[in-house]
This record gives C-alpha cells, structure tokens and sequence, in this order.
C-alpha cells in the first residue's frame, strides 16, 4: 500500500506543469524503478491512472498521464511485458495519435512500444499496421513542434525497418505520408532521418508498378529541393548534424531508387555547372552514387551529357601550375582540389562500370587534339595556359580511365601509345634485347614535357593493374597482356628516351631531370613476373640513378630526386617481396654507394654519401647490415688513417659518419630489424679501433669529432639490450684500464694534489675518458659495471679537472646504482652509499654526510683552492646532485643547502664569495630542475621517482625566499633570484598555481630584479612565462587580483624590455589577459597600460606591434566612454 | 535616405592568399622591422563593406597596392576605390580605415586618406572631409557614426 501512496505522491509531481524538470525527471524515476523490481504491474499502474487518464484537463491529461506512460515505458524497453498489456496499450496510444493535444505522449509512447526488442514482448505486425495508418491519417507532421516532428520522422524510420511486410500491405499510404512529412521540413536532425526513410522505402518498393515508382516524380520533387545542401544559420545548430553527413544522407536518398533516373540526372548535371564549388562537389559525389545504384543501362541514357560535363568540370578545376619538385615525385605534381578529387571518382567509376563510356573519351575531339599540342612546345614553362591544362587534363583523364580496369587500359594503350610513341619520336624495338639500328634511330627523340608527362601518367596508371602474384595465376594471360605487349615493345626505347631527359637537363631546369626521373621511376615500379619491363631494362634504371647520384658533385635538384626515385623503388620492392628485383637492388645500388662510403676519395661531398647510402639502404634490413658493415669499415681506415698519417680530412669523415649514425639510423631503430645488433657491433668496433691506435702522433682538437663520438655511444648505449650494455661497457673498461687513466685514481682527494695536477690529459686519454663517460651515462641501472669504486674516484678527479662529462656520468652512477640495504644484487661491487663515502670523502665518521663540512662542499664555498676549482666543484656538484635528488634520495638537500650557501654573499668565515662561484651556483640550480638531454633521462634509463621536482620545490624555494629577505648585496640578491626563478619556472604549472598566493610577490621582485641585466634575458621569460601561467587559472585569480597594481607595474615596464622579443611580446599578451580581472580593480590602470601599448605600437618587430594592436584595442574597449581611438 | 542599397550586387573578387612572411623567423634579435606595405594592408584588409557581408579586400575597394607608406617619414596614404561613382557609403568606408590605421599605427604616422582618382563624384570634397582633423573628430562625436564604422570593423565570422 505504501508503494501506491508513493505512486500517487509521484504522480501528482510529475503531472504539475509548475515543478521544475529536475523534479519530473526524479518521480519518473522513481515510478520507473518500482514498476522494474515489480513491486509494481503496469495494470495496477494504468488502473492508479485513471483519474488522469481520463480528465477533461487537456494539459493533465496530455502532459501528465500520456506522456507519463510513454516515457515509462522508454525506461522499460528490456523488461519482458505481456503480449496483451503491449497490445492493449499500443491501442490506447494508436487511437490518441487523433488527439493533437496529447499527441507528443501518444508519438513517444508508440516509439516505444514499435521499439521493442524480441524477448521483451513486441507489437504485433497488425498493430504497427494500425499505428501506420492512424498516423498517416490523423498527424500533420509538419503543422508540429520540431521535437514532435522529430518523433514522427523517427516513428516512421522504425516502422519501415521492423515491420516492412506490414508496410508492404498499405502500399501507397505509407508513400503519400512521407511526402506529406518531408514538404517543407527544415531541420537538419529532422532531415536526416526523412532522407534515410526515403532510402527504406525505395528498398521496400523495388516493383516498376509499385507506390514508390509511380511516385517517383513528386517523391523526388519532395527531396530534390534540398539539393544542394547549404545551411544559412551556420553556428550553433552546426554541433548536431554536420553538414557533409546531412549530405550524404540525401544523396543516398537520391541514388537510392533507379525510379527517380529521369528526374535526378538532368539536376545533377545542371547543378554540375553551377558556379558555387559545394554544388558542383555535391552532385558530383550524388552523380556517383547514382551511378552505382541506377545501373548501367539507365545511365547509358545519359551518357552524352554526362561526359561534357565531366570533362568541364576537370577542366574547370585543374590549375596549370605543375609542380617539378621533389614532393611530387610520387603524386600527380598537381593541387588536387575537392571537386576535382571527386570527378577524378566518378570518371574512374563509370568506366569501370561500363567501357562504352570510353568510347565516349577515347572519341573526344579535344582528347584527340592534345596530341598536336604537345608537339608544338619543347619546354614546360613555354606553353600556354590554355595548352598546359589541356595537356595536363587530359594526361588526368587518359590515367584515370586507364587505371579504371584491365579492359580499359588495353583500349587506352592501343589508341593512344603508339601515336604518343611516334609524337615523341621514340622507336619500337623489334628484336628483343638490342635496338634498331636503321635510319630512323638518327630521329633523335624529341622530349617534349608535356608528352612525356602524359606518357608517365599513363605508365604510373597501368602499372597499378599488374595483379599481385597470387592473383596472376588465375587469370588468363591474354587478357591483360595487351598494354603489356605495348609498353614492352618500347621499354628499351623509353628508358633510353628517359635517361637523356635526365642527363640533357642542366641546373637551370629542373624539369628535364624531374620528368626523366619520373619517367624512370614509372618504368622501375611494374610489379612481378609478367611485368613489361624485363630485368635487364630494370637494371639499366638502377644503374642510371646510381650513376646520377655518385657523379653528381653538389646537392642539385637531379640528385635528389634521383636519391628519392631509388628509396621509392627500394620500398617498392621490399612491400612486394620481389626477391629477383632485391638481388639486383642490392648489387647495383647498395654496393655501389656502400663502397663509396668506404672509400675515401670520390668527387661527392662525404655527407651526400652518407646520406645517401642511409636513405637507399633503411629501405629492406638486409641492406641495413651490409650499410652498418660498411659504415664499421670506413670509420676503422678513417680513424686509422688520421692517426698514422694526420689526414685531418679523415677525421671529419668520422664524424660525419657518426653524425649520420646518430641521425639516420638510430631513430629508426624500432623500424628495422636487427639494427640493434649491427649498431652494438660497430660501438665494439669503435673501442677496438680506439683501443689499437695507440699513438697519436698528430695533436688534435677535434672537438667536433669527440662530440660526434660521445653522442653515438650513448644513445646506441642507451638502446641496447642490457646483454649488449654488459659487452660494451666490459670492452670500454679494457680499454681504459690499460690507458694512462687509472693513475689519475689514485690522486688524494687534497687540495694540494689537485692544483699540483697541471698537466692535462693526454689527447687520446681524453676520448677514452669521454667515451666511457658517455657508456656509462647511457647503461641501464641492470647493466654491470665493474670496479665502481674506482670509477667514482677516476670521475672524481676528471671533473674536479673539468671534464664535464665525467661529473654527468658520476651523476648518473650515482643515480643508478643499488642501495646497501638491499644489497641483494651482486653485478656491483658497490653500494650507493658506498660511492657517496667516496665522493664526499668522509671517512671518519660512520653516517655519510654530504654537507658543507665534506671536503667537496669545502671546496665548493671556497675554503680552500682556487677560482676555477671552486666552479668545476659546484657544477659537479650539481650533476651529483640531480643524479640523487631523481632517485628521491636524502641527500640531495645537504647539496643544494651548500648551493644556497654559495649564493650568500660571503661564506661563514667572513670571507667574500667570487661573483663567477655565485653565478655557477645559481645556475646549478637550473642543472637541478630541467630536464637534460644529455643524460639522465628516460632515453638513458635514469631512476626516475615520481614528484621529485615538487618535492624540490617545497624544500628549497622557502629558504631561497627568506635568503632573498635577508640578502646583503645586490650581487646576491640578482643570483639568489635567478636561482629561485630556475626552480620556479622548471616545476610544473600545477605546483604554482596551488601556491601563487606565497609566490607571487616573489616572482614580480624577480621579474624587476632580472630585467636590469641582459644576462638573465632566457630566465627572464621563463619566469614571466610561469607568471603568465597564473594570470588566468581560477585559483590564483585572488591573488592575481590583489595583486593587480604590481602585476601592471612589473608588465608595462617589460613591455619595453629591449633585450629580448618574445619577453616583450609575452608580457604585452599578460596584459591583455588582465583584463578578465573585475573591472573594477582594473580600471584605474588604464591610462597608464595604454600609455605602454601605444609606444608598443612602434616596437621594431612586428610580432610585438600586433599583439600591441590587439592589446590596445581591448584596453580601448573597457572605458565607459566609447573612444574610437 | 535612399531605401534600397546603393550597389546592389556588387563584383566580388577571390582574397588573395595571406602571404606568409619568411624572413621574419630568422632574423637575429635586434634587426629593425619596419612597418611595410603589406603590414598595414593587413591591419585594412579585413575591413567589412557597411552594405554587404563582404571585406573590402573581397570587393576591390582596397588592394596592396593602394597602400603607400613611408616609415622613416612616418607617412601613410592609402588610396581606395568604391564600387560605384556616387556611393554614399565611401565617407564610412573612409572614415574606418582612418579608424582603424590610427588604432593599429604608431602616434607619429600621418595618415593620408585618398579617393582613388576618378572613382567617384564628389572626389574633392570627399578628400577634403577624410583629411580635416576636425571633421573626422566630430564625426567620430557621432554615436550613430561611431556605431556604423565600429561594425565594419568588428572581426569578420571567417
């Protein structure tokens, strides 16, 4: 009983038109669920109903009861009913659908119901029938509110898909409401599903003497109008129904019965030549459709209009500019607009679908006539407008009809090929194998572009429809063998044409060797056996590019595109599997350049080699292992050659050599195969060939080589396995315990020994050292490394020394290394804190400590040592610092304690710290928070714990912040600034934000402080870039707010900052962000923003000028007073 | 008042493609560029005809080589063309490019206002009322005025 209380609690809610939605939508809920748990029938429901059910209240009734049931049985759409309770309420809401007060619950209520899947109890086929007929009968669809139209359109949908024999029956009703629904209906939403219901009936009614087909006419009438699609309300309603689905829904409605032919084609066509570009590419996407659904001998009809129409429509819509670049190579070197696209679809369509349609092109006067254009003009560039789209149109139509199928292509060859052949003055072979050596081979072949611009269209056509291998087997070999036999007749002749376009062309003209290299690559791309172009001719290719690109001296357009050719044939044949093309690939053109790469003096520029030799052979991986072999070879007679004979040439070689490995190869590492290995194996060999050359005799400062040769290592380090890691780093550590290196461990941490050690290391000791840095920056924390102790001391010494690469490679050690505690891992011979007892060198005590009473820290606040050993230890510092500080250890808040105390003014006993100290420091700090390239990343496996930038953050910006309270100079003050402005800007955005309140202040100091000295120009904008970041996010808009008078101050002085243009630029757009700020608080800067923003008008870059503009205008537009100006 | 539009279907011309200005990415920190040509036809060229939904660039009223500046004599003149001889709404037009140059310009520019010559009837003293420092202060008093050229000159809906 209390559910029925409830029942007419909820009732009683949901009728009363006064609540809100909200409270409707919850008693509709709540009825809902209780009729669902069946705490409640739907009888007992409909019988607790009555009173409003059948009120003389319109809006009760309606509203409240109809709507009510209709939208409950919405919710229970998979709950099993009773075939008598859905018959009898299918019944009620037929005989409603009369009633237009009640008629949106009486729509929904049958949507319902008509929806209803299988198990749950459905409406019979007679019921639906009866809905059908009231519907048509009693509704007006179009005299209803758009939701209730909408309702209908769907109802109708639903009908015509669950129940199409029950439609069949009422035949021409169900046509006539559909017309009567869709005249004069404007809703995109509404619309859709008209035109889909419009598509179900045409499929319903495929008899010739059925309603749809003696309909047709006013049906089409009816959907026609809509075409072509144009919204005038563009905003807005947009978000629904997107105007390209709306379209192609009606042009699915339009193709979808062969009964609206005689109607639909002549708008079409008149439509097509219509100058508004979304007509002509509408109808010609219908036109297609069109064609596949009306069939070929409706459409035969139209054939004579059709054509002219296509043709003007290609022509219309085709631009003369052809493109002789590199980017082109591959496509038709022409901008290829949308309605062009499309006619290009339906020309290939109606081909396909009929071949009498070619007869139609093959017969064209103009097609015809191209043939007497192309040999009026030699050159490109010579030709008229008019000449150059009628060659490059029809070259379009020719392809395309050609590519359409097997048939075609044969009757495009035999009409056109010869003529063209005999136009260009190229010459059939007889025998196979050698030319003809009659009088007319003395007609030298004329190469006129735009002929052979067709001839290549034409050959990239026919190539597609090669079938795979697979495929040839079952098909007849005479059928497809006609154009075959063509082209092969003049292959011979044709590459040979070819091959003199490229050589011909001088720099000047890029069209000869683009067209020649085309042409070639056309030629090189005919898939399989039965391909026209035999091996030896394919050969001939490969070597005529190769040819090209070993003779070539500098980097023209010739030799580009002849590099891109071979990589496009390279790929060809390796997605193809054609392994008789890849043996000859491999002989001509992998060897070929992988020996150019070996030997050391040919006329090409060593970097064209290599790249070359790196493009060609990523193509298939076995080119890669012979490249990577190659590549192992030349490095080895290089470097050996500069260390006996001091040929400084060679030594460049080497690093571009590297370079082109660290380049080209190693980010493709995931795409080729056993790149890995071949990469491990030419590191190893890099030792071996550093370790056999013991001497060298010529001094050298090729730093660019040493930078070339640590960044290799470590990235291919840093992408090998840990197995390949272990061989590496054992073989470096051969390397280096028998060099000179191991003395310098052996140095006492004293300051005496380390001002005493003045002599640098040797040349070849500094390669080692710095390679072996970088194998140990790159190895995985997984990767043994032997004898660590001794490591830590020889890195120790090396960047006390100044070798920055060493203090890296200590971070990273320090980073990876295990801690003592789970000293379950026995590949190291050494605990982490281990290495920092080392490090710190504080053996007598048992704690470790890293703070400034270690000899390190000593050194670093200048206690002892001089200036340049102060620096170097305060950057080593750092990079031991970040290496702890990643991994969440401890100890890093003793370093940056040290850092901080570096950036006082004066250390703790009295004595003044050197400004350059102070600047290191400062910018240890940035070595401490950003992210490094070099080392300790993820590319180099570093530890990486979660937050620790945040957890920096909080630790060290309180005490910098009260360092800069009680800062005693100016010098400090501007480093501990810059110091707080590299932790700030590094942390990530979040972080600020949830403390602008404490920073803000801090960072508007920082900003004036910073923009006395160009020096600190970088810092400057990062740290107005994280100030700009606050300026809007709602949770530091208080701040921001109270703040606002030195925000304004701070940006208007920065927006004449003369040192550097985006500050300028930035700080102008802050400003213009200010302005969502509360006018009030806002106001009464404006004179003063103005004043700045107008000088900013005049700022030498344009950049600034804009935003200035922008800037103005906005400000401008604040005032009360409308100023114009 | 005229009811009907003065130049009901005007020619309307394709814009001509932004260029994108290259030199502008490599240049070092403190090279000067100066205000140009194009510059200040961009600032005008997406100004809207007061009759029809069209910039002015699309209708031919202004080009890139209607604009003549002088950044070292800080000079401006830009020459405009109205579509037909006796349009009335070439004072508006006018007066919004002077609008819009002396919002987007630096104060030291002169600003020179010019009918094309031969383009319209009264082509002196529509000269004259562009270029009087006190006529267009008065008209910019105007708030119908200032209402007119404030919609040619809000952002276009592309």
């Amino acid at each position: 009983m209390a559910a029925l209380n409830n029942l007419t609690e909820h009732l009683e809610a949901f009728v009363d038109v006064t609540r809100s939605p909200t409270h409707h939508a919850e008693s509709l809920k709540a009825i809902a669920t209780s009729l669902e748990k069946g705490v409640l029938s739907i009888n007992q429901l409909v019988v607790e109903m009555d009173m409003y059910l059948t009120t003389t209240d319109d809006v009760v009734r309606a509203r409240g009861s109809i709507l009510l049931l209709a939208e409950m049985l919405d919710y229970l759409k998979s709950k099993p009913l009773d075939n008598a309770v859905v018959h009898s309420l299918i019944g009620f809401f037929t005989a409603k659908l009369a009633e237009w007060r009640s008629v949106r619950g009486a729509l929904s209520g049958c949507l319902a119901l008509i929806k209803r899947k299988g198990v749950a109890g459905v409406v019979t086929a007679v019921d639906a029938e009866a809905v059908a007929k009231s519907m048509a009968q009693s509704i007006q669809v179009q005299s209803l509110a758009l939701y209730d139209r909408k309702l209908c359109f769907e109802l109708l949908e639903c009908l015509l898909e669950q129940y199409p024999e029950a439609m069949i029956n009422l035949g021409d009703l169900m046509v006539y409401a559909t017309c009567e629904a869709i005249d004069g209906e404007k809703d995109p939403p509404c619309l859709m599903i008209a035109f889909h219901v419009v598509e179900l009936l045409a499929r319903l009614f495929p008899s010739p003497s059925g309603p749809v087909a003696s309909e047709a006419s006013d049906l089409f009438e009816f959907i026609s109008c809509y075409f072509p699609l144009h919204y005038t309300h563009t905003k807005g309603d947009e978000a629904s129904i997107p105007r390209e689905d709306l379209s192609r829904g009606l042009s699915l409605a339009i193709s979808s019965t062969p009964f609206f032919e005689p109607y639909a084609i002549p708008l079409l066509l008149e439509k097509l030549s219509a100058s508004l570009p979304v007509a002509k590419v509408d109808s010609l996407k219908c036109l297609k459709d069109c064609a596949v659904n009306y069939g070929v001998s409706r459409m035969k009809k139209h054939y004579k209009d059709l054509w002219p129409a296509l043709k003007d429509a290609l022509y219309a819509s085709t631009k003369t500019d052809l493109s002789f670049g590199l980017e082109s190579l591959t496509s038709p070197g022409f901008e290829m607009g949308e309605i062009h696209r499309e006619a290009v679809n339906l020309l290939q369509r109606l081909v396909k679908q009929d071949i009498s349609f070619l007869g139609l092109v093959v017969e064209d006067i103009r097609v015809n006539m191209v043939f007497d254009t192309i040999s009026r003009y030699l050159r490109y560039e010579e030709m008229l407008d008019t000449s150059k789209l009628e060659v490059l149109v029809v070259s379009q139509i020719l392809s395309v009809s050609a590519r359409s199928s097997v048939e075609s292509c044969n009757i495009i060859f035999e009409t056109f090929f010869s003529r063209l052949m005999n136009t260009l003055g190229i010459v059939e072979k007889t025998s196979p194998g050698d030319l003809v050596h009659n009088e007319n081979s003395t007609v030298s072949t004329r190469l006129y572009h735009g002929g052979l611009h067709l001839c290549i269209e034409l050959l990239t056509a026919s190539k597609d429809l090669i079938p795979s291998s697979e495929e040839c087997t079952s098909t007849p070999e005479s059928a497809q063998q006609s154009w075959c036999s063509i082209v092969n007749r003049f292959s011979a002749s044709l590459i040979e044409a070819f091959t003199s376009a490229v050589q011909s062309s001088n720099d000047d003209c890029s069209a000869d060797a683009y067209l020649g290299v085309k042409g070639l690559l056309a030629m090189g791309m005919f898939r399989g056996g039965s391909s026209p172009v035999s091996r030896s001719e394919f050969e001939k290719i490969l070597t005529t590019l190769t040819s090209i690109i070993a003779a070539n001296s500098a980097k023209t357009v010739k030799w580009e595109l002849a590099l891109k050719a071979l990589v496009c044939m390279g790929s060809f044949i390796d997605r193809y599997s054609e392994s008789e093309k890849a043996m000859s690939y491999m002989a001509i053109v992998v060897e070929n350049l992988v020996s150019l790469v070996r030997s050391s003096h040919c006329s090409l520029p060593h970097p064209m080699i290599l790249e070359a030799t790196s493009e060609v052979c990523s193509t298939m991986p076995t080119y890669v292992e012979k490249m990577v072999e190659g590549f192992e070879e030349a490095f080895c007679s290089s470097f050996s050659d500069f260390c006996v004979n001091g040929n400084f040439k060679s030594i460049e070689n080497c690093s571009q050599l590297l370079e082109c490995v660290t380049n080209k190869l190693l980010p493709r590492l995931t795409e080729i195969d056993g790149l890995e290995k071949s990469l491990v194996n030419f590191a190893i060999s890099m030792w071996n060939q550093i370790e056999s050359s013991i001497v060298f005799s010529y001094d050298f400062n090729g730093r660019e080589f040493v930078e070339a040769a640590m960044k290799t290592m470590g990235e291919i380090v840093g992408v090998a396995s840990v197995d390949s890691q272990n061989s590496i780093i054992q073989k470096a550590y051969n390397v280096i315990s028998s060099s000179t290196l191991p003395a310098m461990e052996s140095i006492p941490l004293t300051v005496a020994a380390l001002e005493g050690l003045q002599r640098n290391l040797s040349t070849r000791d500094e390669l080692i050292l710095s390679l072996f840095a970088s194998v140990i920056i790159g190895a995985s924390p997984k990767a043994s490394i032997p004898d660590v102790k001794s490591l830590v001391d020889l890195f120790l010494v090396s960047f006390l020394k100044g070798y920055i690469r060493a203090a890296q490679a200590l971070g990273s050690m320090i980073n990876k290394l295990v801690t003592g505690s789970g000293g379950t891992n026995i590949s190291t011979d050494c605990s982490l804190e281990e290495a920092c007892d080392i490090i710190f060198h504080e053996s007598d005590s048992s704690k470790t400590i890293c703070g400034s009473e270690t000899f390190l820290g000593k050194i670093c606040l200048g206690f002892c040592g001089s200036l340049d050993l102060q620096t170097r230890a305060i950057t080593g510092l750092a990079w031991i610092g970040k290496g702890l500080l990643m991994r969440g250890d401890k100890r890093v808040n003793e370093i940056a304690l040290v850092l901080m105390e570096c950036l006082k003014s004066t250390n703790s006993s009295g004595n003044a710290l050197h400004p350059s100290a102070m600047k290191h420091a400062a910018d240890a700090f940035l070595t401490l928070m950003s992210d490094s390239e070099v080392c300790l990343n993820r590319k180099f496996h570093a530890v990486i714990r979660p937050l620790y930038k945040q957890r920096f953050f909080s630790i060290t910006v309180p005490i910098l912040e009260s360092l800069i309270v009680n800062s005693q100079t100016p010098l400090s003050r501007t480093m501990l600034h810059v110091a707080l402005a590299h932790v700030v800007s590094n942390v990530p955005v979040t972080v600020i934000l949830d403390n602008t309140k404490k920073l803000l202040s801090v960072i508007l100091e920082g900003l004036s402080v910073l923009s006395v000295d160009s020096v600190h120009k970088e810092t400057l904008f990062s740290l107005l870039l994280v100030l700009s970041g606050t300026l809007t996010d709602i949770k530091g808009q208080q701040s921001v707010s109270d703040n606002a008078h030195r925000i304004i101050e701070c940006l208007v002085k920065l927006t004449s900052y003369p040192h550097l243009m985006v500050v300028r630029e930035t700080a102008i757009q802050c400003l213009a962000t200010l302005l969502e700020l509360p006018h009030g608080r806002i106001y009464p800067f404006r004179r003063e923003v103005l004043q700045a923003v107008t000088k900013a008008l005049d700022d030498p870059k344009r950049r600034v000028r804009e935003e200035a503009i922008k800037c103005r205008q906005a400000w401008t537009s604040i005032s009360s007073r409308s100023t114009p100006f | 008042m005229v009811s009907g539009l003065i130049n009901e279907n005007p020619t309307v011309y394709e814009r001509k493609e932004r260029r994108v200005r290259t030199d502008s990415t490599n240049t070092d920190e403190f090279s000067v560029e100066p205000i140009d040509q194009l510059e200040i036809f961009d600032h005008i060229r997406d100004i809207r005809d007061p009759e029809h939904p069209y910039s002015l660039e699309q209708l031919k009223v202004l080009t890139e080589d209607s604009v003549e500046v002088d950044d070292h004599k800080s000079y401006v003149r830009v020459t405009f063309t109205p579509t037909v001889e006796h349009c009335s709404m070439a004072t508006i037009i006018g007066l919004s490019v002077r609008v819009k140059l002396m919002r987007s310009l630096p104060p030291r520019y002169k600003i020179d206002i010019r009918v094309a010559p031969g383009s319209h009837a009264t082509e002196a003293a529509l000269n004259k009322q562009l270029n009087d420092k006190e006529r267009v202060a008065a008209a910019l008093e105007n708030p119908n005025l200032v209402e007119m050229v404030d919609e040619c000159l809000s952002p276009s809906f592309e």
